[in-house]
């Protein structure tokens, strides 16, 4: 026995819509919005790399999933920006307002609450292995030429710093590093190659990061680490995290086939 | 209560609606292409909208039906059939223990979605049950179908029940429901669609001749076209200042433009975050004409205000709230 259902007709939608403008927020942060489409926002704590920022973005981040307005679905920080994203529908008040405008004065109005960072400093260095040059960093002869550097001085000063995991992003579990030393800061590739193997330490302008899992990718390609830096199945699935510090240090073709990938 | 899956088709994968909450992880929200065919799809069957269904690409599987179940095929357009019968699409089908569902030519449309009354009972993971196949986890393993899967069905709603009931005939192999949404919720794809976007953060950076040609010049979808992107083909886009960007974060929808000046735009199994320049934002509202959208099709983009995109997209919800509402009227007087 089949059912008639009803027509399409009575399932038209209400197509009353309020738009409200919300007066401009009184305050002067030096933070500034902006969106990204119609479901993020985009909080920019500054124009450069620096630990100060990284601690802004770091308590702006935590506070805000203590206290998330409606329609708050994830945040992503990033070396100078924090971006929100939203449900717009929930965030419009289920479709009384327009979602951005009420989005954005929820944030300025976080923002204008001042609290202290109070995000504790890390001490601990992590160790990263990794084989420079050859099939593992078809790139690295690149970013010498380009720095007018040798391949042995890119490795050296590679190797110096102590370097600060701003994020994690682009993949599961891959570390984007503030430290790089300036010298070595290198454009990205024009076109991205199709398939980075996992592993593999690049650089792009002042960044330097490690692919966690083999994906496109458009950074110069200087070595490899042997170690993992994901697995879904671990208890903590990525290696590493924002805030942790971490340092680089050179090892050969085969102290790389040696090394087995411990379980963190 | 389970699907089987004879043949795999060209990429068949389990999906819900993303898995939200861990890309400051790193950990892509991947979920449908073109959720908003998988929520109407999963509302037919008396489904929550973010039940996991099938997402079915170009060359459809084969599935082997092992007991009764309420189906709806919402999407693209592959000349779907049962028991080599054509079958409905955007409409509830109850088919009957022993039918087979098969697919045919690519008519319209890249992508369809088969929701089941129960939803696909995969395990969640972090929450939920898409397929990240990069990562290879959520889904079924973490990866696409094969020959001789066989995907769990949940115990359907009490609202999926009542449409079962409704609809089951005894003794036929399957019937269709006359009842389909309102148009605008289950549009037949478009071979060049028209494409909204609002400018990306970085848009004034481009050069006028290139906002323009943005606008005004058709592109090509090239074959490097999957869950993750689609890279464009059309007029070159000079960025004059050619700086480095910090790496920020990036969402489905984002045109971004390599140095090589041709564009790609995200998809469901974008990365968290990226570095190149983000010409364009593609307004929620159009997130399903894009994924239906095929590799070596043309699109166009049209710019549209802020304002515009959130009325678009306010609009829609307001839709799917009306079919959800007239869906719970139909089975409270059936």
């Amino acid at each position: 026995m089949s059912l008639e259902w009803a027509s399409a007709e009575s399932f038209k939608s209400n197509r009353c819509f309020v738009s409200t403008v919300l007066p401009p927020s009184a305050i002067s942060l030096p933070v500034r919005l902006y969106p990204l489409g119609d479901a993020a926002v985009v909080l920019e704590f500054g124009n450069d790399i620096s630990a100060a920022t990284h601690r802004a973005i770091a308590a702006f981040s935590a506070r805000l999933l203590r206290q998330p307005f409606a329609g708050l679905r994830e945040v992503v920080p990033a070396f100078t920006t924090l971006t929100v994203y939203y449900d717009p529908w929930l965030a419009s008040g289920n479709g009384q307002h327009l979602p951005y405008e009420r989005v954005a004065a929820q944030l300025r109005e976080l923002l204008q609450v001042s609290e202290k960072a109070e995000a504790a400093e890390e001490t601990e260095i992590v160790e990263i292995p990794v084989c420079y040059g050859g099939a593992f960093g078809p790139d690295l002869a690149f970013v010498a030429q380009h720095t007018g550097l040798s391949p042995a001085a890119v490795i050296a000063l590679h190797t110096a710093p102590e370097y600060l995991v701003h994020m994690i992003g682009f993949a599961p579990g891959f570390p984007y590093l503030g430290g790089l030393d300036a010298r070595l800061a290198t454009p990205r590739r024009p076109q991205p190659r199709p398939l980075v193997p996992a592993g593999t330490v690049g650089i792009a302008g002042p960044q330097t990061g490690i692919y966690s899992l083999p994906t496109p990718g458009g950074w110069q390609l200087i070595g490899r680490t042997p170690l993992a830096l994901f697995d879904a199945g671990w208890k903590q699935p990525s290696r590493l995290r924002a805030g942790q510090k971490l340092r680089f240090v050179a090892i050969s073709e085969a102290e790389f086939t040696e090394i087995q990938p411990p379980q963190p | 209560m389970s699907l089987h899956i004879l043949r795999p088709g060209l990429l068949t994968t389990v999906q819900d609606l993303g898995r939200y909450g861990y890309q400051q992880h790193g950990i892509i929200v991947s979920g449908a292409m073109d959720a908003l065919a998988l929520r109407v799809a999963n509302l037919l069957v008396g489904n929550a909208e973010t039940a996991a269904g099938l997402e079915i690409t170009l060359l459809g599987p084969r599935i082997f039906f092992e007991t009764d179940h309420l189906i709806a095929l919402t999407g693209a357009h592959l000349s779907p059939t049962l028991n080599g019968q054509p079958v409905g699409r955007n409409r509830a089908v109850w088919v009957a223990a022993g039918a087979e569902l098969a697919f045919g030519p690519a008519v319209a449309g890249c992508r369809v979605y088969l929701a089941v009354a129960g939803g696909v009972a995969v395990p969640l993971v972090l929450g939920s049950r898409a397929t990240y196949l990069r990562a290879g986890f959520g889904g079924l393993d973490g990866r696409a179908l094969r020959a001789g899967d066989v995907l769990p069905v949940g115990e359907p709603l009490p609202l999926g029940t009542r449409l079962t009931q409704s609809l089951a005939s005894p003794g036929r192999a399957w019937v269709q429901a006359r009842f389909t949404p309102d148009p605008t919720l289950c549009p037949t794809p478009r071979p060049a669609p028209i494409i909204r976007a609002v400018p990306g953060p970085e848009y004034a950076q481009f050069s006028a001749a290139s906002q323009r040609a943005f606008w005004r010049e058709p592109f090509a979808i090239t074959p490097a076209a999957d869950r993750m992107g689609y890279r464009l083909q059309g007029p070159k886009l000079e960025r004059p200042a050619a700086t480095e960007l910090l790496s920020s974060a990036v969402t489905l929808g984002t045109v971004q433009v390599p140095a090589g000046g041709q564009p790609i735009v995200l998809l469901a199994d974008h990365q968290t975050t990226g570095g190149y320049p983000r010409l364009a934002q593609v307004i929620s509202a159009d997130f399903s004409a894009l994924a239906q959208a095929r590799p070596g099709q043309q699109l166009r983009f049209e710019e549209v205000a802020l304002d515009e995109a959130q009325a678009l997209y306010l609009a829609q919800e307001r839709q799917l709230l009306a079919l959800r509402r007239g869906i719970d009227a139909i089975c409270r007087t059936a």
